[in-house]
């Protein structure tokens, strides 16, 4: 029955992931702490997209997975831009 | 008849059911996302208190928790591995310390949010009325965003036993992992949420 079609992440490469991770939490951690204003919750932001980025490229297989699974997942991240956007807008000129 | 065609093809897709666990994220997604649309509003509207109220929360606790999260997240994608390569051994071992961890976050939570009990701050507490519309809408997001967080730890770790289980009594095997490749997609979106938490709630001081 060939059913099984997920790929196999090696250890070493889940290892380096991590180690990425955890160096990613050490800067955010580090650049906050130092005041940079408004500057650091745009800096803190822009390293977690980095870290979400990571994990569903590496942990949760989506590099390995097929066009449609891929393009759903852009298509809810647009959605989600999409909300954002149009709940600021909306805020903004209330 | 020959002897080939007797036996049953079980039916079952585990493509499908990969692509069901997705659609069921991304409704979890959506969820968090717009209590973070709340989040960001009011911090933007109660800019000081905010700041303020985040002070008052361990930066150590938060970042103990961030790691054993990403930790965990780690040894689940290696049971995963350790599955697709026919090792029981280490698939056991592997989904063991990913509920250890998530444990330990439970346990640091348990504190965490103890200490805010013990000093009267806590949803419907006698307090809470008294403080003014920021704290009083910080530590009400804090306490709701996190609690669903923890809520979701805890069903991520129900998940997990039973996977844990199955492995062990050979229902999960080399050729039938689906269950647990779901089981491990739940726990990284569990992650996911928290990467953005930590800094959300923490940090931004």
């Amino acid at each position: 029955m060939a059913n099984n079609v997920s790929h196999t992440t090696e250890y070493r490469t889940l290892g380096k992931v991590l180690l990425f991770l955890m160096f990613c939490t050490f800067l955010t951690i580090t650049v906050t702490g130092i005041h940079l204003g408004p500057l650091s919750v745009t800096v803190a932001l822009i390293i977690a997209c980095a870290k979400a980025y990571t994990v569903m490229t590496y942990f949760m297989h989506l590099k390995y997975e097929s066009l449609l699974l891929k393009l759903l997942v852009g298509f809810v991240f647009v959605l989600f831009v999409l909300i954002i956007l149009i709940t600021f807008i909306d805020y903004a000129f209330r | 008849m020959s002897e080939k065609h007797n036996h049953v093809e079980e039916h079952r897709d585990d493509e499908a059911s990969k692509l069901g666990m997705w659609l069921f994220i991304f409704t979890e997604l959506l969820l968090f996302g717009g209590l973070f649309i709340v989040y960001s509003i009011f911090r933007h509207e109660y800019y000081q208190a905010f700041r303020e109220s985040s002070l008052e929360l361990s930066v150590t606790i938060g970042a103990i928790n961030t790691i054993a999260l990403l930790f965990s997240s780690m040894t689940v994608a290696m049971a995963l591995t350790a599955m697709q390569k026919n090792d029981k051994k280490t698939a056991l071992i592997m989904i063991s310390i990913t509920l250890l961890m998530a444990l330990v976050f439970l346990v640091n939570k348990y504190f965490e949010w103890g200490h805010k009990i013990e000093h009267g701050l806590y949803p419907g507490s006698a307090l809470m009325p008294l403080l003014d519309r920021g704290h009083l809408l910080y530590f009400s997001l804090y306490f709701f965003m996190t609690g669903l967080h923890a809520f979701h730890i805890i069903v991520g770790m129900v998940l997990l036993f039973v996977c844990l289980f199955k492995v062990k009594n050979g229902s999960i095997h080399k050729e039938k992992y689906a269950l647990l490749e779901n089981g491990a997609l739940y726990w990284h979106l569990v992650d996911l949420i928290w990467i953005f938490l930590f800094p959300l709630m923490y940090l931004i001081s």
